[in-house]
């Protein structure tokens, strides 16, 4: 970026976050990582991490000063808006992924598939029917066919034991 | 090996699948490869690569579809493919376009898979050359490559570079057996898995992205004529076509470097080598070619590195390095010594992988345009919960889903901040491998200039320091003399 070129809105304030992590991590260095006695800089369990910080600090500096040099675009409260509701959907995630132990991967994956598409806007009987078809069509594809190690859900437990038990803990 | 039913099948999955995605905007061949990966470790190697790279060169062919018809990239590499294929478009030329881009993808593909059966047992041959020393400063080479192919973003690569790097250090250190940045985390002692980060850098930040974006499904018109004969126009252009592999061939199979650069130089070329260069971006057939044929060149020269010397070429052979290490298939020199027949295998299956997708290109590309009005929101949505497929089939691990969750956010930070990801992966995977080779190269060095007493290092050192130099230079020509658009 020259003079004169326009910075992405939050553009200085990611390159200035780059900033303080890389100094973070180093001010972190020492403790984070074994210096032993007598022994070869190269062969030191800290050497690598503070080639690879120094790399962080040099260039997130720069990146910094470059940002700083462009004319600022206004909107940065409006981009680190953004920022914080991406959190929304990492919450999501992380409820999904905590859900299918408990309740099984099938009745998990068809909530969120339909949870989500109704929280997205897709609101419609078709929309929920094609999202429920989604979920139903991933678990039977993913753990069904391939075969893919999730756990059965302790709900199964409930369950009598038997066949049915059986193959709904192998297969959904 | 070839003729069984599984790998027949993988085949389909990989060269159809492949086309699917590449037509959907916003997926790309990065989230489908990362979130199958952990489902392929549980199937022969054979099946599992066949799928993964048909998926991956595949891809490109479908993602030129829409950028064609909408001016919306399929996957990222198409987007100098909407330069001149959009306008085409414009013109009533869709048809020409897409053959054209079909023709030029399907003929540097298969000069590139024969690149791969020549140049890799050559490089295999070569590789026992390769010590400690050279495989350092080959991957040192990848990396200051992928930061340099990033102009006009060098110092920001560098830095994620290095924050690559810094997370492969992460964990239990196998000298002294200590714990490196894991502020006494149990969590962190195994340190960060490469599919974890690139599950999140790559799909989980792109369904964060389609999610919190404002909602899209945009209006396609059907294509109408024979496509057989727009693709057999390719012949026309066979200049610009030979010349685009042979920049994808070389820029694959250089560590680090991958198809943005090679579709800039065939452009380049193109433009400067034309009778109408003022045509380029406003509908130039040379333009699109010399964009299809570069990208599309990249996957099979890209396997080059990776199977001659188990360095991979970018970050998506990069992912599929795992696939042959969970197999207990080593690449490097021994592969073509002790299993040629699963190396002639991969050969074939590759060519038949280009072979399928042309032949579905022919009938299906008004069926995809269905794809193509999938609305991005509940693509999104779709993403997401393929994603935790990939994430948990892993270590049935919560905390590394949290991960996975936290580089998505990351991930889409970078996304609306115009920043690359790539380096990332590059600096945690070269990242290591220079780690784990520049101990035993510092064992037999003295003095500084002992690191490089051998051919093959002197090279590579003169060639970084070449690359160095030269995009200094031209840094400092640009701030003296800037050029006028």
């Amino acid at each position: 970026m020259r003079r004169g070129t326009v910075a992405a809105p939050g553009a200085l304030l990611t390159a200035g976050c780059f900033v303080a992590l890389s100094l973070t991590l180093l001010a972190f260095l020492p403790f984070q990582t074994h210096w032993a006695a007598r022994t070869k800089l190269y062969l030191q369990p800290g050497f690598w991490p503070a080639v690879a910080i120094a790399a962080m600090v040099l260039f997130s500096a720069g990146h910094l000063l470059r940002t700083a040099l462009c004319r600022p675009s206004p909107g940065t409260l409006r981009e680190l808006g953004v920022w914080v509701r991406a959190l929304e959907f990492v919450v999501w995630f992380l409820v999904y992924v905590l859900l299918v132990p408990l309740a099984g991967y099938l009745a998990s994956t068809l909530a969120f598939s339909c949870a989500l598409a109704w929280r997205a806007g897709y609101r419609t009987r078709t929309w929920m029917a094609i999202a429920a078809l989604f979920g139903f069509a991933v678990v039977v594809v993913f753990k069904s066919i391939l075969g893919v190690n999730i756990p059965a859900g302790q709900i199964y437990d409930l369950l009598p034991p038997g066949g049915f038990r059986s193959f709904v803990m192998t297969h959904l | 090996m070839l003729m069984q039913w599984d790998v027949l099948l993988a085949l389909l999955i990989g060269s159809v699948g492949g086309v699917v995605i590449g037509a959907i905007p916003g997926v790309g061949p990065a989230v489908a490869i990362a979130i199958l990966l952990p489902a392929t470790f549980a199937l022969p190697p054979l099946v599992g690569l066949v799928m993964l790279l048909g998926i991956y060169g595949s891809s490109m062919f479908g993602g030129a579809l829409p950028a064609i018809l909408i001016n919306t990239p399929g996957t990222a590499v198409n987007a100098l493919t909407t330069y001149d294929g959009y306008p085409m478009t414009r013109r009533g030329e869709a048809l020409q376009a897409l053959g054209l881009a079909y023709g030029a993808s399907f003929f540097s593909g298969i000069v590139s898979i024969l690149a791969l059966v020549l140049l890799s047992p050559v490089l295999a041959k070569v590789a026992p050359m390769f010590g400690s020393k050279e495989i350092f400063l080959a991957a040192l080479l990848g990396l200051v490559l992928v930061v340099i192919a990033h102009r006009g973003q060098t110092l920001a690569a560098g830095l994620l570079v290095g924050f690559g790097a810094l997370l492969g250090t992460v964990g239990l250190e196998p000298l002294k057996y200590t714990q490196r940045f894991t502020f006494g985390q149990e969590w962190l002692a195994s340190g960060f898995d490469l599919i974890v980060v690139v599950l999140g850098l790559f799909a989980l930040s792109q369904a964060f992205f389609l999610l919190t974006e404002p909602e899209s499904a945009p209006a396609v018109h059907k294509v109408s004529g024979s496509m057989a004969s727009a693709m057999r126009k390719v012949l026309r252009y066979k200049r610009i076509a030979a010349a685009g592999t042979g920049f994808g061939v070389l820029m694959g199979m250089i560590p680090g470097v991958g198809e943005f650069t090679a579709q800039f130089l065939s452009y380049t070329y193109a433009q400067k080598t034309s009778k109408t260069p003022e045509d380029f971006g406003k509908g130039s057939p040379e333009g699109l070619v010399a964009s299809e044929a570069a990208n599309n060149a990249v996957p099979a020269a890209a396997m080059i590195p990776l199977l001659a010397l188990g360095i991979p070429g970018e970050a998506l052979t990069a992912m599929m390095l795992s696939v042959f290490y969970v197999h207990s298939v080593i690449p490097g020199p021994q592969l073509f010594q002790t299993q040629l027949d699963f190396v002639y295998a991969l050969y074939s299956a590759m060519i038949l992988l280009n072979v399928l997708v042309i032949l579905f290109m022919l009938v299906a590309s008004n069926l995809l345009l269905n794809v193509i009005r999938i609305p991005t929101r509940f693509l999104g949505m779709m993403i997401l919960t393929l994603s935790f497929v990939g994430v948990y089939s892993l270590r049935n691990s919560v905390f590394d889903c949290a991960i996975a969750a936290g580089f998505g956010w990351l991930g889409l930070v970078l996304k609306r901040q115009n920043l690359p990801a790539v380096p990332i992966v590059l600096g945690l995977v070269l990242g290591g491998i220079m780690e784990t080779k520049f101990r035993p190269a510092m064992a037999r060095v003295r003095e500084f200039p002992d690191f490089f007493d051998r051919p093959i290092a002197a090279f590579l050192g003169i060639a970084i320091l070449c690359l160095v130099i030269g995009h200094c230079a031209s840094l400092y020509r640009n701030r003296v003399a800037p050029s006028v658009s």
